[in-house]
C-alpha cells in the first residue's frame, strides 16, 4: 500500500530507530517484571480464567487484520485482552484478586504464543504491534485495578459506574495504541506527527470502538455466562474481522489494478518505461513531506499513477514520452482526455480533477491548480528530465531547473519539498 | 410485476405469520409465557432494535440486495420471550423505514416473523428456558440457544430464496439475497451475528435495555465495513471498466468490445455452472483480455493491406504484452493464463504457444468464443455487422478447430436464455478517428500476411 515501499526497502538495523528500541525495551521490562512477580504470587491468578483469556488472546493474535495503508492489528486478540484487564466476576465470583501485573504476563503470553505461527510461515512477528498493544493494555489494567479497589464498581450492582468507567478506559487504550502507532509511522515514512496521528485515529476508529464495545460487553457477559462467554463471542467477533479483511483487501487490489493499468502507456510506448510508478512514488513521498492526510495522498497516488492516460487518445507517442517537451496547448488537452477517462469510473472524481489541473502553470494561473495537480507537475517534469538515473550531478542539475521555474511553472514549495525527498534519497543510498 | 405464483406465495407466508401470532400461547406449547409490563417493555425495546438495524441495511454489491444485522434482535426475542415474542419482534420489520412496496414489506414481516417463531420453537423443543438468562443455565443453553439461530437462518434465507425462483422471468421485485458468491458468507455472518442475541438476553440480566444499546456499536460497525467493501467493490469494477474504455480509444471500431466480451464470458460461466469466484476471475480476464494490444504499434493496426511477416508476429505478442501488464495484479493465476491464451486453437493452430485441445486452459477457451462472436457481430471498416444467428453459425462451423465445441455449445445456449445486446452501429469515423483496417479477432476474415524475403 501506499507507505510500505520504503520500510521493505529498509534494512534491519535501520528499522530498529530509538523510538521502536524504547517501545521494545519498555515492554520487555514489563514483560519481565509481570512474569516474576506472577510466579512469585500464583495464587493472585485464577488458573483457569487465565489460560481462556490466555488462549483467546493467542487466538486473536493468530487471526491479525490488515488494515488500509499497511497497517496491523489484532482486534480479537485486543478485545480479549482488555475485557480480561477489567474482568470483575465469572459467573457470579468475584476475580478482583487478578493482580494488575497478572494480566500483563497473562496478555503477554497469549500473544507471544499467538505470533508463534506466524514466525513459523515465515510471515513478520509483528513485534511493533504486539508491543504497542501491550503497553495500550498494561494502561487499562494500571488504572482499573485501583479503581475497582476505591469504588464499589466490583459488586456490579452499580452497573452504570462500572460502565461508564470501563468506557473511559477503554477510551485510554486505544487512545495509548493510536499515539504509540502514530509515533513509530510518522518516523518509518517521514510524516509529521500531527497529520500521522489524525490518519491514525481515522483509519483506527471504527475498530477501535468495535474492539472497546466488545471488551465492555464481554466483562459484563462473563457475569452470566462465564468462560463460556468466549466461545460465544468468538462468532461476532470473527464475522466483525472477515468483513474488514475483505475490505482491506478489495481496497489492496484496487491500488493494484490501477499501479498495473497505468503501466499500459509504457507498454504503448508512450512514456519511458517505470515512469508512473517513480513519478507517483516521488508525488507522494513530496504531499507526505507537505503535510498531506491519508485520503489526499491516495488520491494523489492514483492521479500520478495515470496523469499520462491521456496520451493514449494520440495517434503517435510523443517521441521519449516527454511532455514537457509539448506545447502548452497539447499539454491541456492531453490532461483533459485524461481526466475524462478516469471521470467515465465515476468514483474518481477528485482524481480526474487533479489530472486535468496538472497541465495548468502552478503561479498566475486562475483559478490556482490544487496542490496535487502541482505536485504531480513538478514530479512529472523531475522525472522526464531525470529518468531512472540516482545520479548526484544529474539530480541536483533538475532540481535546480524546477527552482529556476518557480516564478510561473512550479510552486516554490514544493519544489523544496521535491528536493527535500530527492536529497534524502542520495543520502540514504550511500 | 410479481407472478401469480409468487403473489399466491407471499399470501401464504403473510396467512402464516398471522395464524402463528394469533394463536393462544398456551396451545402453541411454550410452558413459561411472562406476560404484563416487563414483557411489552422487553419486546418493545427489542423491536427497537430491529427496526434500527432493519432499517440501514448495507448494501451489497450485488444489485437489488442488502444486508442487515437485524437477527440478533430476533434471537435475543427468543431467549427473552419464546416463541410467540421472537415473531411479535420480527413481525415489526412491516414498519421498517427502508422504502418498500407494500408486498416487500407485508413479506418481510411475514417472513421475519414465521423465521422468529420457528427458532422459538426449536429453542423451546430442545429445552431451552425463556426467560433472563441466569449462571446456572449455561452451558445448557447453548444448544438449543445454537439450534435456534441455526433454524432462523435456514428459514430466513429459505423463504428469501423462493421468491425470486417463483417468480422467474419477471425481473427481482422483492428484497432478495445476493445470489453471488457472497451467499455463503451472508449465510456466516447471520450465525455470527445470531450469537449477540445470546449476549444481549445475558446483559439483560445485569443491564436491562442498556444491553441492547450497547450492542449496537459492534453491530454497526460491522455494518459498516461491509458497506465498505461493497463501496470499494463498486469502484474498483467502474475503474477497471474506464481504464479499458481508454484503452479501445485507440481503435474506433472496437469500442465496448471488452466489456461485451467480458459479459459473454460470464454467460458460458454461469452456463456451465462456474463457481462464482471463477466467474468473477474470468470476468475481469474478460475484460482485460486485449489490454495488450496498446503495444502493436498504430500502423500496424491501421494497415490495410497484408502484414509481413514482422508486423503479423507483433500482433501475435499482444497476449504476452497483455499478460505483461496485469501479471502484477493479484488475482487468479487462471486469469491471466486466459489472458495469454486466448487466441489459441483447438487445433494447435493459434498463437502465442501453439497448444491444442485441452492444454489450452478453460478461461482462455471461453474468452476465445466471446471474443470472435462479438468481433463478428460488430461493426468493422470492411464490412458490416453480422446478425447473431450468422455470428452462431460462423462459431459452429469453428467448433472442434478454433473453438472448444463444449464452449461453443454452452454459448449458444446462454444465448437462447439471456440473448444478446448488439452493439449500436458506430456513426461513421471522423477523420481525426484511429481505424483499423483489420480485426485480428475475427475468424471469418483472418489477417493476410505476406511472405517476406
Amino acid at each position: 500500500m501506499t507507505t510500505r515501499q520504503p520500510i521493505e526497502n529498509w534494512s534491519s538495523w535501520q528499522a530498529l530507530d530509538s523510538g521502536r528500541l524504547l517501545l521494545l525495551a519498555a515492554s520487555g521490562m514489563l514483560i519481565v517484571a509481570s512474569l516474576a512477580s506472577t510466579a512469585v504470587s500464583t495464587h493472585h491468578l485464577n488458573v483457569r480464567v487465565a489460560l481462556a483469556f490466555g488462549g483467546f488472546i493467542a487466538l486473536g493474535e493468530l487471526l491479525r487484520l490488515a488494515l488500509p495503508g499497511g497497517r496491523e492489528a489484532a482486534p480479537i486478540a485486543m478485545a480479549g485482552a482488555m475485557a480480561y484487564a477489567m474482568l470483575l466476576t465469572v459467573s457470579g465470583q468475584p476475580t478482583t484478586a487478578e493482580s494488575s501485573l497478572g494480566v500483563i504476563a497473562v496478555a503477554a503470553i497469549g500473544m507471544i504464543v499467538g505470533a508463534l505461527p506466524h514466525i513459523a510461515a515465515g510471515r513478520s512477528a509483528g513485534v511493533t504491534g504486539m508491543c504497542t498493544r501491550l503497553i495500550a493494555v498494561t494502561c487499562v489494567a494500571f488504572i482499573f485495578r485501583p479503581v475497582v479497589a476505591h469504588t464499589g464498581i466490583g459488586q456490579l450492582r452499580q452497573w452504570w459506574l462500572a460502565l461508564a468507567v470501563m468506557a473511559l478506559l477503554v477510551l485510554v487504550g486505544w487512545l495509548a495504541d493510536t499515539v504509540i502507532s502514530a509515533l513509530i509511522r510518522a518516523d518509518d515514512v517521514r510524516a509529521r506527527f500531527s497529520v500521522s496521528l489524525w490518519d491514525e485515529m481515522r483509519v483506527q476508529w471504527p475498530l477501535g470502538a468495535a474492539v472497546g464495545a466488545s471488551a465492555i460487553i464481554m466483562v459484563f457477559a462473563a457475569e452470566i455466562m462465564g468462560l463460556w462467554e468466549l466461545v460465544v463471542f468468538i462468532g461476532p467477533l470473527l464475522v466483525t474481522q472477515v468483513a474488514f479483511r475483505r475490505y482491506a483487501g478489495i481496497r489492496a487490489t484496487y491500488l493494484q489494478t490501477v499501479r498495473s493499468l497505468a503501466r499500459v502507456t509504457e507498454v504503448g510506448g508512450y512514456v519511458e518505461s517505470g515512469h508512473s510508478r517513480r513519478v507517483s512514488r516521488l508525488a507522494v513521498a513530496v504531499g507526505r513531506e507537505l503535510g498531506m492526510a491519508e485520503p489526499d495522498l491516495l488520491d494523489l497516488e492514483y492521479a500520478a499513477l495515470m496523469h499520462d492516460i491521456g496520451q493514449l487518445s494520440l495517434r503517435d507517442p510523443i517521441p521519449g514520452g516527454a511532455t514537457v517537451l509539448v506545447s502548452a496547448a497539447d499539454a491541456e488537452r492531453i490532461a483533459q482526455l485524461g481526466a475524462d477517462v478516469i471521470r467515465q469510473a465515476g468514483v474518481l472524481d477528485k482524481v480526474a480533477e487533479l489530472v486535468r489541473c496538472q497541465s495548468w502553470p502552478s503561479r498566475g494561473h486562475d483559478p490556482e491548480p490544487p496542490i496535487g495537480s502541482k505536485i504531480i507537475r513538478a514530479a512529472n517534469a523531475f522525472d522526464d528530465l531525470v529518468g531512472a538515473s540516482t545520479d548526484r550531478e544529474r539530480t541536483g542539475a533538475a532540481v535546480e531547473r524546477l527552482r529556476l521555474d518557480t516564478s510561473r511553472e512550479f510552486d516554490a514549495g514544493v519544489v523544496e519539498a521535491l528536493s527535500e525527498v530527492v536529497g534524502r534519497r542520495l543520502t540514504s543510498r550511500l | 410485476m410479481l407472478s401469480r405464483v409468487a403473489w399466491l406465495y407471499i399470501a401464504v407466508v403473510v396467512l402464516l405469520a398471522v395464524a402463528l401470532i394469533g394463536t393462544d400461547p398456551h396451545v402453541a406449547g411454550s410452558p413459561q409465557v411472562v406476560t404484563g409490563v416487563r414483557y411489552w417493555a422487553e419486546l418493545n425495546v427489542l423491536r427497537l432494535l430491529f427496526l434500527i438495524c432493519d432499517s440501514t441495511p448495507t448494501p451489497l454489491a450485488a444489485r437489488q440486495s442488502a444486508w442487515s444485522p437485524s437477527s440478533s434482535a430476533t434471537l435475543a426475542g427468543v431467549v427473552l420471550l419464546g416463541p410467540l415474542g421472537a415473531a411479535l419482534v420480527g413481525a415489526v420489520s412491516v414498519l421498517s423505514f427502508r422504502r418498500q412496496r407494500l408486498s416487500e414489506r407485508l413479506f418481510n414481516g411475514a417472513m421475519h416473523a414465521v423465521s422468529g417463531f420457528a427458532a422459538g420453537t426449536a429453542f423451546v423443543a430442545l429445552h431451552g428456558r425463556v426467560g433472563v438468562p441466569s449462571p446456572a443455565d449455561f452451558p445448557a443453553v447453548l444448544l438449543p440457544f445454537a439450534a435456534a439461530a441455526v433454524v432462523h437462518v435456514v428459514c430466513n434465507h429459505g423463504l428469501i430464496w423462493a421468491v425470486p425462483r417463483l417468480n422467474r422471468g419477471r425481473g427481482p421485485v422483492l428484497q432478495q439475497v445476493a445470489l453471488e458468491s457472497s451467499v455463503p458468507l451472508l449465510l456466516i455472518s447471520d450465525l455470527g451475528f445470531a450469537a449477540l442475541g445470546l449476549i444481549i438476553a445475558v446483559l439483560w440480566a445485569v443491564m436491562g435495555w442498556v444491553a441492547a444499546a450497547i450492542v449496537l456499536v459492534p453491530l454497526f460497525v460491522a455494518r459498516w465495513a461491509m458497506g465498505q467493501f461493497a463501496e470499494q467493490q463498486k469502484a474498483y469494477a467502474a475503474t477497471m471498466a474506464a481504464l479499458c474504455q481508454a484503452v479501445e480509444t485507440k481503435d474506433f471500431y472496437t469500442r465496448g468490445h471488452s466489456e461485451r466480451v467480458s459479459k459473454g464470458s460470464g454467460m458460458i460461466a454461469r452456463q456451465i455452472g462456474m463457481r462464482p469466484e471463477r466467474t468473477e476471475a474470468l470476468m475481469f480476464a474478460g475484460m482485460l483480455h486485449d489490454v495488450g494490444k496498446l503495444g502493436v504499434p498504430t500502423t500496424v493496426l491501421q494497415k490495410t493491406g497484408a502484414l509481413t511477416e514482422e508486423e503479423y508476429a507483433a500482433i501475435q505478442l499482444h497476449p504476452m504484452r497483455g499478460l505483461e501488464i496485469v501479471r502484477e495484479i493479484g488475482f487468479l493465476n487462471e486469469a491471466l493464463a486466459g489472458i495469454m491464451h486466448h487466441h489459441e486453437r483447438i487445433d494447435g493452430k493459434g498463437y502465442p504457444m501453439g497448444f491444442a485441445g485441452h492444454e489450452i486452459p478453460e478461461f482462455a477457451r471461453v474468452i476465445a468464443v466471446a471474443d470472435a462472436f462479438d468481433s463478428m457481430t460488430s461493426t468493422r471498416s470492411y464490412r458490416q455487422a453480422r446478425s447473431i444467428d450468422e455470428g452462431v453459425g460462423e462459431l459452429r462451423r469453428g467448433a472442434g478447430s478454433q473453438f472448444d465445441p463444449l464452449i461453443v455449445d454452452a454459448f449458444i445456449a446462454a444465448l437462447d436464455r439471456e440473448g444478446w445486446q448488439l452493439p449500436d452501429p458506430p456513426p461513421a469515423p471522423s477523420e481525426l478517428q484511429i481505424v483499423t483496417a483489420q480485426d485480428h479477432d475475427d475468424p471469418t476474415a483472418p489477417l493476410r500476411v505476406v511472405e517476406s524475403l
